[in-house]
């Protein structure tokens, strides 16, 4: 087992640094460069060219790599040059505001999906079962930052009933502990920050729910109708059982099978909707890092947020594979 | 049997984590301050986060804006207007020759960390800056470098002979400041944000000038990131980058009037439409820069758009690197006469924009009517053209994307009117469009890559040589051309001490470029600020520097 690992270990070094050139050279074939970003208005061609000398950008673009590389394996990732903070320092600031936000999204799609793909099934073929086959497909297709939009002009703007954007009132002065703005409200007992924070959360959530609500509707729907003509349901009515424990027991948890499977692969998609959720909803959060980023040519930053997401993505995958072999030898050898 | 071992797994680990969270929560004892009430908070929308909150090492809106708030400087400008007013000096002299300037300096004012504001606090200040050491921090003294040329030592991109040469505390309320050289932007440039007066105490604690690069970035000190220590009306209480505010608070030690509200925050909000939409929910108090297109619906909703004198120019920059037709004046005239700027400005820009006829806005001295004119005339343009042979002259048009700036609020439909234009009087105009940020800059100032180009420029202090001397001042890769006249008549002008000869001076410059056209002036327009109706007293100059402790809420 131990050698598997260390094996599939070693296989994930040339990944990660292909990946890395990857990301560098993208990075770096850009039109434009940090230097102009940062200088701003009064940039001159000197200035740009010192600057440009100064963090090492004249360089061959092999050289300003393999520096690069001899700082991250030591862990250094260097600064952002928007903010000047060290970019772990970064991802760590804006972690909570991504996870928060994601598994808001996700607890509104699971609490509403399921049921309404649930009662669809239920009333399969009758009004109630089209109008939500419908609003599913909309909610697939229509794209995450326009729905967003769509939300604050509504409820923001015309009605006033929630905030706008951004993750708490700025003039609430809470206590921030853990980064994850609803926790912190509860640790601390400042519930009127608590409450706040949650009204902050409700549109970006709804907007970034959209997708992953419609497919689980979907998902539990078709999945239900599947079950409900299983041998084992109609013996269970044969049994003399109830509706009721019949439908609770025998058709929604086996139903809910495939539907914690597509759960558990939304879960990666939400993090990519949450890049232009926390965008519209001006949300600190690791997708607006990104947005920012790119948009300043911050190439330490872009570095180190693609290298963390992509060395992640990696952990992740070799857990997998760890625990396929884990559960099938068989994997081990193959 | 599993899963019922699972589910008390479950129950178990339930629990343990509620018995986690009570403990948390008796540890986590609530350290929220008082704060202010709703009318006793100002909060503005900040288009962009600061770099940091030492002005020394910043040179842009969004930095200046709450180190504003919370510093002074020697000298500053009236409200409202470009006027030199007395700021941390009550008098500045200088001498005949313009190398040395005496500061008579106000008494009785306190630095935010109790120490006291005198001439070896003033001295400390400019020794600090030119000495500072490292070509990282010299690098990020952009209007340092530009405006004393060069340190103590040179490690970054200053090349130049230092300007500054010393200063003396003649007693605690006179510094003297003597230069190697007269320069032109004096007094006025001793009001730069960037040269504001920190406390000598508080920059030697937080070790202020320890700006350090590693590989492809900048760290800033720990004073210009949480301790930034002014005279100014307020105080710096946090940034909040999980939330993306700062906050400020009053300096109930203020030399002058007490700032109105006990706090000033700024909510940094990157999106213009989101400022918008934060406005129309009360959850800001207003922001800068509203697009001109919202003038309007602001209004509607009860808000006030203040307007700022107009400080910038936007010009159509002609290269005459490339292409041999440019190096012709008549051909760089007949573009002139093609433009129709009067439309440009009702059509494109914001009320209260104005055609322009030269490189100065009509507020600094240096102005001047002797300038030639070469207003909308399509068929003098024509004629033009075609004594110099340029008809059917073929034209690469550079114009940015993705930006907004105070001289040119959407420059994509701004780039196509002057190419409508041009086309009109027989010129073909291929439009290149390309992201400001996204290579527009380097390939058009420094690369010359183009034949025309929009760009523009705002003020930085009511000095002509701030305006025409940042653009014809020297050869450059943007305009492409070398002409003695236009940069003698520039630095003659820059050598001058008194307000008077240096006026006379740039008035001459100004008819000299106008005559020589090496780029064609386009209009200056005001940029506007927007606050809630119920916000009061907040003085919109020219300058686009405004001080918030004047403004009332309710």
């Amino acid at each position: 087992m131990l050698r598997f690992i260390i094996r599939r270990l070693l296989q994930a070094v040339p990944t990660l640094l292909v990946l890395s050139i990857l990301v560098f050279a993208w990075l770096r074939l850009l039109p434009g460069g940090p230097a102009g970003a940062l200088l701003g208005d009064k940039a001159t061609p000197q200035k740009l060219a010192d600057l440009n000398h100064l963090l090492g950008l004249d360089q061959p673009i092999f050289i300003q790599y393999f520096k690069f590389l001899g700082r991250v394996v030591t862990g250094n990732f260097g600064s952002s040059l928007i903010s000047g903070d060290s970019v772990l320092a970064e991802v760590g600031r804006s972690f909570p505001a991504t996870i928060e936000l994601s598994f808001f999204a996700l607890v509104l799609a699971i609490a509403f999906g399921i049921p309404l793909g649930y009662v669809a099934a239920r009333f399969h073929g009758r009004l109630l079962d089209n109008a939500t086959v419908l609003t599913t497909l909309i909610g697939v297709a229509v794209p995450v930052f326009f729905f967003g939009v769509l939300l604050k002009y509504v409820f923001a703007q015309k009605l006033g009933i929630l905030p706008p954007s951004g993750r708490q009132d700025v003039t609430i002065d809470a206590t921030h502990i853990t980064g994850f703005f609803t926790l912190d409200g509860l640790l601390t007992g400042e519930f009127d920050a608590f409450w706040d924070a949650v009204k902050h959360l409700i549109l970006p959530a709804i907007a970034l729910a959209s997708i992953p609500f419609a497919v689980i509707v979907r998902i539990t729907r078709a999945s239900v109708l599947d079950v409900q003509q299983e041998d084992f349901v109609r013996t269970a009515e044969s049994k003399g059982l109830t509706t009721p424990v019949i439908r609770r027991r025998h058709i929604l948890r086996n139903a809910l099978l495939p539907v914690s499977t597509t759960i558990g692969l939304q879960t990666g998609l939400l993090l990519a909707g949450a890049v232009l959720t926390e965008k519209v909803f001006n949300i600190p959060g690791l997708g607006y890092l990104l947005a920012q980023g790119i948009e300043r040519r911050d190439y330490p930053r872009l570095q180190g947020l693609l290298l963390l997401a992509a060395l992640v993505y990696v952990l992740v995958n070799l857990l997998v594979d760890i625990s396929y072999a884990i559960i099938d030898p068989r994997v081990r050898v193959r | 049997m599993l899963p019922q071992r699972v589910a008390r797994l479950r129950r178990l680990a339930l629990i343990g984590l509620v018995g986690a969270l009570a403990v948390a929560m008796s540890a986590c004892a609530s350290e929220r301050g008082s704060g202010g009430g709703a009318n006793d908070t100002f909060v503005f929308g900040a288009a962009g986060a600061p770099k940091n909150f030492d002005p020394i090492f910043n040179d842009d809106g969004e930095s200046f804006r709450p180190a504003r708030q919370m510093f002074d400087t020697l000298v500053t400008y009236k409200p409202g207007t470009t006027q030199l007013v007395g700021d941390l000096a009550t008098a500045w002299t200088p001498s005949p020759d313009g190398k040395t300037w005496t500061f008579t300096l106000r008494q009785g004012v306190k630095f935010h960390d109790g120490t006291p504001f005198n001439a070896a606090a003033v001295c400390f200040n400019f020794d600090r800056w030119y000495n500072m050491k490292g070509a990282a921090a010299q690098s990020q003294m952009i209007y340092y470098g530009d405006v004393f040329e060069g340190f103590a030592k040179n490690e970054g991109d200053a090349t130049g002979d230092p300007v500054y040469k010393s200063c003396q505390a003649k007693d605690d309320y006179t510094a003297v400041l003597n230069l190697n050289k007269a320069k032109g932007a004096f007094p006025d440039a001793f009001g730069l944000t960037s040269l504001s007066i920190s406390s000598p105490d508080a920059l030697k604690k937080y070790n202020a000038d320890n700006v350090t690069q590693s590989g492809d970035s900048f760290t800033y000190p720990e004073y210009a990131n949480d301790h930034p220590t002014g005279t100014g009306p307020y105080k710096f209480e946090s940034y909040d980058k999980t939330n993306k505010t700062i906050t400020l608070v009053r300096n109930d030690d203020y030399w002058g009037d007490k700032a109105k509200t006990a706090k000033l925050i700024f909510k940094i909000i990157e999106d213009e439409n989101a400022r918008k939409q934060e406005l129309a929910a009360g959850t800001i108090d207003g922001y800068d820069f509203p697009s001109p297109a919202d003038y309007a619906s602001l209004k509607d909703a009860g808000n006030q758009v203040l307007i700022r004198p107009a400080f910038n120019i936007l010009y159509l920059g002609i290269n005459q690197k490339n292409n041999p037709k440019l190096g012709d004046v008549r051909v760089r005239k007949a573009i002139e006469y093609a433009i129709n700027k009067d439309q440009l400005a009702k059509n494109k820009l914001p009320s209260g924009a104005y055609a322009q006829t030269q490189f100065l806005p009509n507020n600094v001295p240096g102005y001047t009517d002797a300038v030639e004119k070469h207003s909308y005339d399509p068929s003098q343009a024509k004629t033009l053209l075609q004594q110099a042979g340029a008809t059917g002259l073929t034209l690469n048009f550079y114009v940015p994307t993705e930006v907004t700036r105070p001289y040119m609020p959407n420059p994509v439909d701004i780039g196509g009117a002057i190419a409508d234009d041009l086309k009109a009087v027989g010129i073909n105009v291929n439009i290149v469009q390309e992201p400001w940020n996204g290579g527009y800059k380097d390939d058009v100032q420094k690369a010359g890559k183009q034949d025309i180009h929009l760009l523009g420029w705002t003020g930085d202090y009511a000095d002509a040589g701030n305006f025409v001397g940042t653009f014809f001042g020297r050869q450059k890769a943007e305009f492409g051309f070398n002409d003695p006249t236009v940069f003698t008549a520039l630095s003659n002008a820059d050598a001058q001490v008194t307000p008077e000869a240096k006026k006379a001076a740039y008035e001459q410059a100004s008819v000299a470029i106008s005559q020589y056209v090496p780029a064609v002036p386009l209009t200056s327009s005001p940029p506007a600020i927007v606050v809630k109706s119920t916000i009061h007293n907040l003085i919109p100059t020219p300058l686009t520097d405004e001080r918030f402790y004047t403004v009332t809420k309710g």
